[in-house]
């Protein structure tokens, strides 16, 4: 069974930042894997060691600049990666989850996966949405927010559960081939061993235009324009205690006495 | 084409508030396109549904009676054959873990945009829709081209409709393709019990992602003990095994409406904020000023909690 896991590279803002425009100022903003994707990563990687998947392919959209998180991905145990960019793809400020989609899809044609795995959203511009689009346009069952996978591969089914509001776990069997998009808390990520950072250096990420995968820029257009951005003013009206530690923690104890919940 | 189309939730029984809510939404929104409210009740007691969701403002509702949970591919087939029926201008969906189980297949497979998690939607011959990035640091308004569109509306935006409305009521005549069906729900799980229950606590210190450390949470036990309170967390704390599930507070753990919640190095997450905005009071400490955690916070304490707590304790000891 083959395992294609999707990873984004998200940037996070740091506490102070300035907004420039429709975006955020590039020295405010850090990269790192999208923390959802790096449970996929883990349960592609889980599922290879034991024996169910012989093979765990990683794909992204983004610059070259993302070679350094899918590398992440490959450290952790990933088998080979495939990088889709495209200068196309540099212009919109906000690719659309359908772009997203058809970009993926066209990886899936190529590569055949009986499972994909992807991150229940990006840290960043937080759709939520990528995983289950990609399976309407690839024609795969799917479910979203999985919280634990148990693959039945001679079935054919994932028993998986989803993670719904309110404590409340949903049982679902999906048939396979299916796209899974998976929720933090599922599995424990590793942290990328040495030896494995190691080894990372040797698997191949290729590269791939939309030339190459058979696309043209017009597939990729956004309906989506970002206009504004800007920081939500804030509501606060709550009463900061300042001070020493032990002054504001002092007058913080004042207020649990006065509320009785505390002597 | 100037209607708008508002799918219904609900789950094992019960229509949740997200129904409620994408009716106001809807029909702010029927009111810009100038055209007419219609809603989809879709499996389970749709009579029941249909006539609760019929309130001030609905003008159609749709009922498609087959089976009794949400299940995707039924819902798929179903909304896109509404919407072959209504043509809306809009395609409006509860942003929900359900809502997101289908809404994205039904954009693709009918090649409309799709924006997700609005807080807030306007048309004027254009669609505008205002929603959040990078954790709700910052908040963006994006124009979408295009003369149809699918919105998924995040919960608590929208207040919830009221009233009685005179919507007629009709069955939508509609059977899913079977073969199309690949996921079967078979069952329900409650999640979180166990030995504490922290929507009966009266205080709850809760712990985020500020405690860095899982060895750094005797510190915080040290305050709960000194206090009397119950622990509770946020959503990472759970995810990295430090505490059980029944210790979480949020949208997919509990929701906890205490005298007291001591919120501490919790940034405030909407999915946290979700499950504690209604404590009698908030109480913050974070490190950063600008943590949305204090947005709604009566009292709060800008400073390292490694700093604060051990003083915090010895004012109880």
């Amino acid at each position: 069974m083959k395992v294609l896991v999707t990873v984004k590279e998200v940037a996070e803002l740091a506490d102070d930042f300035e907004v420039e425009g429709t975006e955020v100022a590039d020295r405010y903003l850090e990269y790192d894997l999208n923390e959802w994707d790096d449970y996929a990563v883990e349960e592609g990687v889980q599922l290879s060691e034991d024996g169910v998947a012989d093979e765990v392919v990683s794909v992204t959209i983004g610059p070259e600049r993302a070679d350094e998180t899918i590398r992440m991905a490959l450290a952790k145990g990933a088998d080979r990666a495939v990088r889709v960019w495209d200068d196309a793809l540099e212009e919109p400020d906000l690719l659309d989850v359908e772009a997203k989609a058809k970009i993926l899809a066209a990886v899936v044609e190529e590569e055949e996966p009986d499972l994909v795995l992807t991150g229940v959203q990006a840290g960043d511009d937080a759709f939520g949405a990528t995983g289950v689009a990609l399976a309407d346009a690839i024609g795969y069952e799917w479910a979203a927010v999985v919280n634990s996978l148990d693959l039945d591969a001679d079935e054919g089914v994932a028993h998986v559960r989803r993670e719904l509001e309110g404590g409340v776990e949903e049982l679902t069997d999906v048939d396979v081939p299916a796209v899974l998009t998976i929720q933090t808390g599922i599995n424990e990520p590793r942290y990328a061993s040495l030896r494995g950072i190691r080894q990372a250096q040797s698997k191949e990420i290729a590269p791939k235009t939309l030339d190459d995968l058979g696309l043209d820029a017009a597939a990729v257009e956004s309906d989506l324009t970002l206009t504004e951005m800007y920081e939500p003013e804030s509501e606060s009206d709550a009463e900061i205690f300042e001070g020493s530690a032990e002054e504001s923690a002092g007058k913080l104890a004042d207020v649990l006495r006065e509320k009785g919940v505390a002597e | 084409m100037t209607d708008v189309l508002a799918v219904t939730e609900h789950r094992r029984g019960d229509l949740r508030d997200e129904s409620f809510e994408v009716i106001s939404a809807g029909r702010e929104l029927a009111d810009d396109t100038g055209g007419e409210l219609h809603l989809a009740v879709i499996s389970g007691e749709v009579e029941e549904f249909a006539e609760s969701v019929n309130r001030e403002g609905v003008d159609h509702v749709h009922t498609v009676e087959y089976g009794e949970e949400f299940n995707h591919d039924v819902y798929t087939q179903a909304v896109e054959a509404l919407y072959d029926e209504v043509d809306p201008t809009v395609l409006l969906v509860p942003n929900s873990v359900n809502g997101l189980d289908y809404a994205p297949a039904v954009a693709n497979a009918l090649d409309l945009p799709l924006v997700t998690d609005a807080v807030g939607v306007e048309y004027d011959d254009t669609l505008v829709v205002t929603r959040e990035m990078y954790g709700s640091k910052v908040e963006t308004t994006v124009e979408v081209e295009g003369d149809s569109f699918v919105v998924t509306t995040r919960g608590a935006e929208w207040p919830q409709a009221e009233g009685v409305g005179d919507a007629d009521v009709s069955a939508f005549d509609f059977q899913p393709d079977e073969s199309e069906v690949g996921s079967t729900v078979t069952g329900f799980e409650e999640v979180g019990g166990g030995d504490v229950d922290i929507s009966e606590a009266d205080f709850l210190v809760s712990i985020g992602r500020g405690i860095e450390e899982e060895d750094n949470l005797p510190l915080i036990e040290d305050l709960v003990e000194a206090t009397d309170a119950t622990l509770s967390s946020s959503r990472p704390i759970v995810d990295n095994g430090w505490l059980a599930k029944n210790r979480q507070v949020g949208q997919s753990g509990k929701v906890v409406t205490p005298d007291v919640y001591l919120a501490i190095g919790i940034s405030g997450a909407v999915q946290h904020v979700a499950g504690m905005k209604g404590s009698d009071t908030i109480i913050a400490v974070n490190t950063d000023p600008n943590a949305p955690i204090f947005d709604i916070a009566d009292y709060g304490i800008v400073g390292d909690l490694f700093e604060v707590v051990p003083e915090l304790i010895e004012e109880f000891e």
